[in-house]
């Protein structure tokens, strides 16, 4: 089997589990004031320094949420319902947890300004500096996009951002592990990472949140994490992801240097015999392991069944709560036209992707290539059936 | 055989799917996804095109142990089964989505999709029976004369029926339900779908009153000529109906009325009587024949999913089909297919089906 989906999840490091699965059979409570208590508590500072530290942020700035969403979440609706103003400004290609916070937020009366990107799906400072007022509580772009690679000069925008004195928050959920993440250094307020993209478990994340940042709780309770995100603690699930952030971040130089050029030859591989395939995204600033495909005529479902059968797994972007592949927006907001956005499968490398899975996609994409696009536009309207070839 | 098997989430097509498993083919499940904005829960009656109804149907898949698949044919749904199904209302006609869909989604756009992915047969919950005969399809009636679906499949062309799977033909609704227990199957209890997928409330006049131009017009009697009231558009009536005309008093000889035609252009309302009604000569076009009708042919007519049948003499005349009723019908309407069976004991054979265009 071929697994190049690691944009979804990316296995676990076994030195990850191994932690995680001790962790998972010592009691303790990390609030309690006992030993054991104790014991948790400590399990889950050193995570935190750990965390830290390969993050370039401080400890006080690392709070533990249950996973990304979360931590998109808090940072979209807690920094926006802490600072009194009205104005959000978030680019049109964040993740749905981004997207739909920021939506959300304009159905109660916030005033959202959507920041165009370019054909690569990459946000300007410029359009930033342009959009930017007083009133402007939060603005929030992803380090990297999920669905076609691209990494945004998020530097700059934090720069243009901290010159007006408004929050900058960056969904860096693909970026961690995948490219050079340092907090202090990019000059955001705050930041999103998860557990299951860069080796550790499943259903606990980061928000990096700047020590002069004011952000209202989503939920009330204890108020475990700097009164921010109340919840008892996942000792074992921090635990695992100290450990994963910490591999994934010393690795990610020489990690970075191989998937890129195992990804450039399953491109090369793929257009060898495609010819007509198109690659989204920039072609240079982009994630190692991305390589998000346009195959003209085709329809990314039939795509993703034939190379499912033929032991290949990819994917076709989001999908909603049914299982429907649903129409990329980072790719309508890049201007691909529709029927071409039907027809994209992503494939993603990590940690553990070889050269026989970029052979096996290379050896079964050109008949299954070939066959979706006998099967064509099926489920669109005839009226658009032909497509630009 | 590879075999796709569409899984609406209902019991039918889930144990449709596990007898195509069983009987030794490469099956793989797929939901089909027909509404643009999927309601999160089943509610009414409907059949499909919810959350919960994908779910249902990737848990069948799950247990039978296939490759499940959720494709999104909403566009094409909304464009050929519910913008023709308002367009033929607009027109005066009475469509039936149902045979619609057969035709052109789950029958052309799915079964023109998976034979080019590969695929041999499309595999569905229908209650209806398929054989090949000498080399050609032979659809009959379900052995549950109750559940037959052969009329909403009557007009399948033979290389669709070639491709074509119905292995719950020779069961009952009961037999399917039971033997859905015994599989383990969690859609074993599903409540039968009925009405129209995309009408969840079932009012189709609201349904039909958002989406075309409405026309108020004329109730007037057939026989006299007498202006009877007033309505707001012919979409909100059918042939044959009579309660809810909104007549402004009794007609002249005190005797309930019936819509006998829809006339949309004049926005026209005829009512009448309900000998009225009564239909002897039915024309159809866009015939598709099953075999070949050279000659009258003895036969029964059906003109509805359920009941609406009668002995009659069908002929191919210039690509019309003539269907002499023996028997009068009621409730013929324009639009409505007519399907025409040979009698037999082992289940009445489909000859033909064809679209009604006029009726005497």
């Amino acid at each position: 089997m071929a697994y190049l989906d690691h944009a979804a999840t990316t296995p676990m490091h076994p030195e990850a589990v191994a932690a995680m699965t001790e962790a998972l059979s010592t009691t303790g409570n990390a609030s309690s004031l006992h030993t054991s208590g104790r014991r948790a508590r400590r399990a889950v500072e050193e995570a935190r320094e750990d965390i830290a530290d390969a993050l370039g942020a401080r400890p006080s700035e690392v709070l533990f949420t249950g996973g990304g969403t979360e931590s998109d979440n808090l940072a979209v609706k807690g920094v926006y319902w802490a600072s009194g103003r009205r104005r959000v400004l978030a680019s049109a290609v964040e993740h749905h947890a981004v997207l739909d916070a920021v939506e959300w937020l304009e159905q109660q009366g916030a005033d959202v300004t959507w920041l165009p990107t370019d054909r690569f799906g990459r946000v300007s400072p410029e359009s930033v500096a342009d959009a930017l007022d007083d009133d402007v509580a939060l603005v929030t772009t992803m380090w990297a996009n999920n669905e076609v690679g691209t990494i945004n000069p998020v530097h700059d925008i934090a720069r243009v951002c901290a010159e007006r004195g408004v929050p900058f928050h960056t969904d860096a959920v693909q970026a961690v592990g995948a490219v050079p993440v340092d907090f202090a250094a990019s000059g955001a307020s705050a930041l999103t990472m998860t557990g299951h993209k860069v080796g550790g478990p499943y259903g606990v994340g980061v928000l990096l949140l700047a020590r002069d940042v004011k952000c209202t709780p989503l939920m009330h309770g204890g108020g475990q994490e700097r009164d921010v995100r109340s919840g008892t603690l996942d000792v074992p699930s921090i635990v695992g992801l100290a450990r994963a952030v910490r591999i994934s971040v010393e690795e990610q130089a020489s990690r970075a240097v191989e998937i890129a050029a195992l990804r450039d030859e399953l491109i090369a591989s793929v257009r060898a015999v495609v010819p007509d395939v198109v690659v989204n995204g920039d072609p240079v600033d982009r994630l190692p392991g991305n390589a998000h495909l346009t195959f003209p005529g085709c329809e990314g479902d039939s795509l993703l069944m034939l190379l499912d059968a033929k032991g290949v797994e990819a994917s076709t972007g989001s999908a909603c709560t049914a299982g429907v592949a649903q129409p990329s927006h980072v790719l309508l907001a890049m201007d691909v036209e529709p029927a071409l956005a039907r027809g994209s499968l992503r494939f993603s490398l990590g940690h553990t992707s070889t050269r026989a899975d970029v052979e096996q996609l290379a050896a079964v994409i050109g008949p299954v290539v070939e066959r979706a696009r006998t099967a064509g536009l099926a489920g669109m309207r005839r009226s658009r059936k032909v497509v630009k070839q | 055989m590879k075999v796709l098997a569409a899984m609406s989430g209902g019991v039918d097509s889930a144990v449709a799917a596990a007898r195509a498993v069983e009987a030794g083919h490469d099956v793989t499940g797929v939901h089909l996804a027909l509404s643009a904005k999927p309601g999160t829960l089943r509610t009414g009656a409907r059949g499909c095109c919810t959350i919960e109804d994908a779910h249902d149907a990737r848990r069948a898949a799950d247990l039978m142990g296939i490759p499940f698949y959720v494709w999104d044919f909403a566009e094409r749904f909304t464009e050929e089964v519910v913008e023709d199904f308002v367009a033929e209302y607009a027109a005066g006609r009475t469509p039936n989505p149902c045979l619609r869909c057969n035709e052109r989604i789950k029958f052309e756009a799915l079964l023109d999709k998976a034979i080019a992915l590969g695929f041999d047969a499309v595999c569905t919950g229908h209650y209806a029976r398929l054989e090949m005969v000498d080399g050609r399809p032979e659809l009959r009636r379900s052995a549950d004369l109750g559940k037959d679906q052969s009329y909403v499949l009557a007009s399948l062309t033979e290389e669709q029926l070639s491709h074509a799977m119905f292995p719950l033909g020779d069961t009952t609704k009961d037999e399917v339900r039971v033997e859905a227990a015994s599989r383990g199957l969690s859609v074993a209890k599903k409540p039968d779908s009925h009405d129209i997928c995309f009408i969840p409330d079932g009012d189709t006049q609201k349904f039909l009153a958002g989406r075309m131009e409405t026309k108020p017009g004329l109730l007037i009697d057939d026989a006299t000529g007498a202006v009877l009231g007033r309505h707001a558009g012919v979409h909100e009536f059918t042939v044959g109906q009579r309660k809810g005309l909104g007549l402004d008093g009794p007609a002249p000889d005190g005797r309930p009325r019936y819509v006998l035609a829809l006339e949309p252009v004049s926005g026209t309302v005829r009512v009448g009587a309900v000998e009225k009604l009564a239909v002897t000569e039915i024309s159809a076009s866009a015939p598709v024949a099953h075999v070949e009708l050279d000659g009258p042919v003895e036969c029964v007519a059906q003109v509805r999913a359920h009941g609406g049948t009668a002995p009659a003499v069908a002929e191919l005349v210039d690509g019309v089909l003539r269907v002499q009723l023996r028997e009068p019908l009621k409730g013929v309407a324009p639009g409505q297919a007519v399907a025409i069976y040979r009698e037999d004991a082992a289940g009445d054979v489909v000859l033909a089906s064809a679209t009604i265009d006029s009726t005497r």
